[in-house]
């Protein structure tokens, strides 16, 4: 078994060959690691990728926008990814997102949650007929497996920023505070201290 | 209220300064026993031929936790000794199990942990070390025993151990546990820990053996090597520079350890009232300290000039200021620490740091607590601030290296690579050796100069995330800003690629965290140390006191 400190390491240094920064290599091997402690196959993922990328330079976002397109070619997840996080205060602000042709989507995904710890905010990610669901960098859950999922490219990724909100209804709260209330004690005049 | 502020980094953080600082209170070694002084050590198997060969293990228990060093001792030709990191043998590899090993885990190590870097540990594995004989020595205490004398005293304190390790692996390499399965254990939160337990362990089965050895070969005559030469032997430990980059790599640790050193010393310096005892217990360690800095030996002219200079700095203190000083007098520490400061070398005034700190107990023990990092938390590059304020972060932080002119070769003369060979870092002159296009983001202040042009030719009022989408080739330094706003002793304030750079210096910042002593540079690239010379020994540590480095025979 290849340790996390292994995994990071390596991924760090082989996206430095593939011709990323050294900034920017940090921020992939660190993602890499996560996918992989989540079971995701952030490694097989990221090799693929670098091999895809070895003779073209792949290209990023120059603003972060409602809709994002390149005139020609895909998105590179990485640079995307990391334009998404630097700007999680204006991703706060757009709050959905579509980006149009993304290579290997499955390696945004750490980026995003990352965003949803920053920002305080789930978010939901849809590409193909993948739902995912990104909870402040703590669980990712999906509605297919992506454990060994190994996906080449997506005609189209949406991000949507999901305001907090209950999952009950009013009754089911109110039930269980009235349940709650029976730990306090009355409370007479002899106790007021002000 | 009387207020000390806390040294300036950009004075405190340069390399000739970090590169004479020295052991104290904080380092981990003595961290490690004041926090161990209590559990029990056991030697659970001990299976050596009459060569001191096979197998041993050692088990250190408190309550339901367990460590145990696994000690595999081989035999080997005089000539496949080697300290060199090309090495594929060693006189004795170890590994430091989480738990206790079963008889399977044994069989598996054994495959593996003798061939260290190519062999494969699990995450049920801490730490993995290797080590050689001191040949002089070791058969000098072998000869002596076995015929019912103890060893030559001036040759132990000229080489101060048995064995020399030439590594300490620990946090995921070679499939060893990831940091992150055991950070939350309380013994072990100050940093190294395991590290620091598999050496002192490493050093009982080095007096183990010997005994061992001495016995086989004359059972009749043989006498144990006396504790106190025992307790004067440490583990000398030969360092390159794989150690170096990892104090750029790990900003806030590094930070934090600094910061420990200096607000012990800032809390020390405000004590209004000195009292005599404590007064006294820190003449009586730097009194006791002198046998150290006598009987540090090295052929190393850089070294030696240092300790002769330390040696005057002591004498100075004594014949200059001693005599004028009576703990009556407010902030006494502070007076001390205003004139060395003023009077001694670098040297000089880091040995009195140190010393300062041994009476403290209630100062330190806080602070070592504090010297680890989460460092993951600090890695996010906040993208909404403005190009204005990471300006002015260089400029406020990074003074000293915008004045450095790039453009000239000496200012660039060096480059940090990982040689492909042993996949460790190390340093080359760019002009003369090829593969600087693979250069590490070690350079940081040349990197620093370069983001500093680019912000002051950007536009103020953008996102630093607006910047970084065209600047992604100073990402790595712009993290470094962010981070040295927060943690102010987290960088070196000099060129790491300077013409002039000591990487030594780099490695005696760390070594001193560790509480190594007798630092013995065999060029500017590597140095051998001692750990661990005067601890207790097993059987004592539980009545052990914290001052034991200072007691050297």
């Amino acid at each position: 078994m290849r340790t996390s400190s292994e995994i990071e390491t390596v991924s760090k240094r082989a996206s430095r060959a593939a011709g990323f920064s050294w900034g920017v290599s940090e921020e992939i091997g660190k993602c890499i690691k996560s996918l992989e402690l989540y079971q995701i196959s952030g490694l097989e993922n990221l090799n693929d990728y670098l091999k895809k990328i070895k003779n073209i330079r792949p290209k990023g976002p120059l603003e972060i926008e409602h809709k994002n397109s390149l005139k020609e070619g895909n998105f590179c997840p990485i640079y995307t990814g990391v334009a998404l996080m630097d700007a999680s205060s204006r991703i706060m602000k757009l709050k959905t997102l579509s980006i149009q042709s993304v290579d290997f989507p499955i390696l945004l995904i750490p980026f995003l949650n990352k965003i949803s710890y920053k920002i305080g905010k789930m978010i939901e990610v849809k590409f193909d007929d993948i739902e995912i669901l990104l909870n402040l960098n703590n669980y990712i859950s999906s509605n297919t497996d992506l454990r060994q999922k190994i996906l080449k490219y997506t005609k189209q990724l949406s991000i949507n920023v999901i305001e907090n909100r209950d999952t009950f209804d009013a009754s089911v709260w109110d039930s269980l505070y009235e349940l709650s209330t029976e730990t306090f004690v009355e409370e007479s005049d002899s106790y007021h201290h002000y | 209220m009387f207020n000390v502020d806390h040294r300036d980094p950009k004075k405190i953080m340069t390399l000739s300064r970090l590169g004479s600082f020295h052991q104290s209170k904080l380092s981990f070694l003595r961290s490690f026993i004041r926090e161990f002084k209590n559990w029990k050590f056991k030697r659970n198997l001990f299976d050596l031929n009459d060569g001191g060969y096979g197998l041993v293990v050692y088990s250190v228990n408190k309550n339901e936790r367990t460590y145990s060093l696994i000690c595999f001792a081989n035999e080997l030709k005089s000539d496949e000794r080697s300290d060199r990191v090309i090495a594929t043998k060693w006189d004795a590899a170890f590994v430091l199990h989480d738990g206790v090993p079963t008889k399977s885990d044994l069989d598996r190590l054994r495959q593996n942990v003798p061939k260290q870097e190519v062999g494969r540990v699990s995450y049920k594995e801490l730490t993995l070390s290797r080590a050689n004989k001191s040949v002089r020595i070791f058969d000098h205490v072998v000869q002596r025993l076995a015929k019912g004398m103890q060893p030559d005293i001036k040759l132990i304190n000229d080489v101060g151990y048995l064995y020399r390790t030439t590594a300490v692996y620990g946090s995921g390499k070679f499939g060893l546990a990831d940091r992150y399965r055991i950070k939350d254990r309380p013994e072990i939160c100050g940093p190294f820990r395991l590290e620091m337990m598999l050496v002192y362990l490493v050093r009982q089965f080095t007096f183990d053996q010997v005994n061992h050895i001495a016995k086989c070969k004359n059972p009749q005559e043989a006498v144990e090597l006396s504790h106190d030469i025992a307790r004067n032997l440490g583990i000398g430990n030969s360092t390159g520079l794989g150690m170096a980059p990892f104090i750029v790599n790990h900003p806030t640790l590094l930070h934090n350890w600094i910061f420990s050193r200096e607000e012990a010393l800032k809390q020390i310096r405000q004590i209004e009232n000195v009292s005599l005892k404590d007064f006294e217990f820190f003449k009586s360690c730097l009194n006791r300290s002198k046998k150290n800095i006598n009987s540090w030996i090295t052929e190393s002219t850089y070294q030696n000039k240092k300790i002769e200079q330390l040696k005057q700095d002591l004498e100075k203190l004594e014949n200059d200021l001693f005599s004028k000083l009576d703990t009556k007098q407010r902030h006494l520490w502070n007076t001390i620490y205003n004139w060395v400061e003023l009077n001694l070398s670098d040297e000089g005034v880091e040995y009195i740091v140190s010393m300062m700190m041994e009476p403290y107990d209630s100062i330190i023990e806080p602070l070592v607590a504090k010297m680890s990092s989460e460092e993951d938390q600090y890695f996010d590059i906040p993208g909404e601030k403005k190009v204005s304020e990471l300006l002015s972060i260089v400029e406020n932080h990074y003074s000293k290296f915008l004045d450095i002119n790039f453009d000239t070769k000496k200012s660039v003369t060096n480059f940090w690579f990982i040689s492909k060979n042993k996949e460790e870092p190390r340093i080359a002159n760019r002009y003369e050796e090829g593969g600087s296009d693979l250069e590490q983001p070690l350079a940081i202040a040349r990197d620093i100069a370069k983001l500093h042009k680019k912000l002051k030719s950007s536009n103020q009022s953008n996102t630093v995330a607006k910047f970084l989408l065209l600047n992604q080739d100073v990402r790595h330094v712009v993290r470094r800003c962010f981070i040295v706003e927060n943690f102010p002793y987290s960088e070196i304030q000099d060129n790491t690629i300077d013409e002039n750079l000591v990487p030594i210096d780099m490695l005696r910042l760390k070594l001193s965290f560790f509480g190594a002593q007798k630092f013995d540079p065999r060029s500017d690239k590597w140095l051998r140390i001692s750990m661990y010379q005067g601890a207790p020994l097993i059987h004592e540590l539980n009545s052990s006191n914290d001052t034991w480095m200072y007691n050297l025979i």
